[in-house]
């Protein structure tokens, strides 16, 4: 029942594993971040003792992470798009933004196919 | 691999030179240009700078927030007038 920057709450997983559940923080944040707050990586998270989770949250707090990383990104894009260059362009028409080809792949960014072809007869 | 931070960023010394010139000067004139891979630096604001974008000058106004991007982003070199619609061949029952 671990709350750390607001929703996230994996139990009995590792903490260096548990930590990755927050959104902005990967395997190598998640490692730093017990190190820094002397935390062994290997404990399961219902074993945490009530101080640990505080310097954990301590630590996680130095860094953007769930809503405020969101918001950051999201700001990045609309200032891309707001001062016309390329990347804006691309982001605006939903296409792949770093040079990948769009003949064929790229259906992350167009997602489903939608074929012109000819139709089915009965 | 990004570019060595020893050499800055890249600029064209010709077309610095003559932003300069017009900083000086206190002007404002549309210059042309042909440099895409030009960085633009924080002098260039204010200033509209026509942008070659392989077949013509794109006149592009540099705002504070351009700065750091290069003159190119801004002038794009395609364009795409969206597919063809559906005729009666392509879309005839099979």
């Amino acid at each position: 029942m671990a709350r750390i920057a607001g929703v996230d709450l994996p139990n009995h997983k590792r903490v260096d594993i548990a930590l990755t559940y927050i959104y902005g923080i990967g395997r190598k944040l998640s490692a730093k971040i017990l190190e820094e707050a002397n935390v062994e990586p290997g404990i399961r998270v219902k074993d945490l003792s009530d101080d640990e989770l505080v310097r954990i949250q301590k630590e996680v707090e130095k860094y953007p992470v769930e809503g405020e990383l969101r918001a950051q990104v999201s700001q990045n894009i609309k200032r891309l798009i707001s001062i016309g260059c390329y990347r804006g362009m691309r982001h605006r028409q939903g296409l792949p933004v770093r040079g990948q080809r769009t003949r064929t792949n790229a259906r992350t960014r167009k997602g489903p196919r939608r074929t012109a072809g000819a139709k089915r007869g009965r | 691999m990004g570019r060595s931070t020893k050499k800055g960023p890249y600029v064209d010394s010709r077309l610095r030179e003559r932003i300069e010139e017009l900083n000086r000067k206190g002007e404002k004139r549309v210059i042309k240009t042909w440099c895409r891979a030009c960085v633009i630096i924080p002098e260039m604001v204010g200033h509209t700078i026509a942008v070659h974008n392989g077949k013509k000058h794109i006149p592009v106004y540099i705002t504070e927030q351009m700065v750091g991007h290069k003159l190119g982003e801004f002038a794009p070199t395609r364009t795409f007038k969206g597919h063809g619609s559906p005729t009666e061949r392509s879309t005839a029952l099979r």
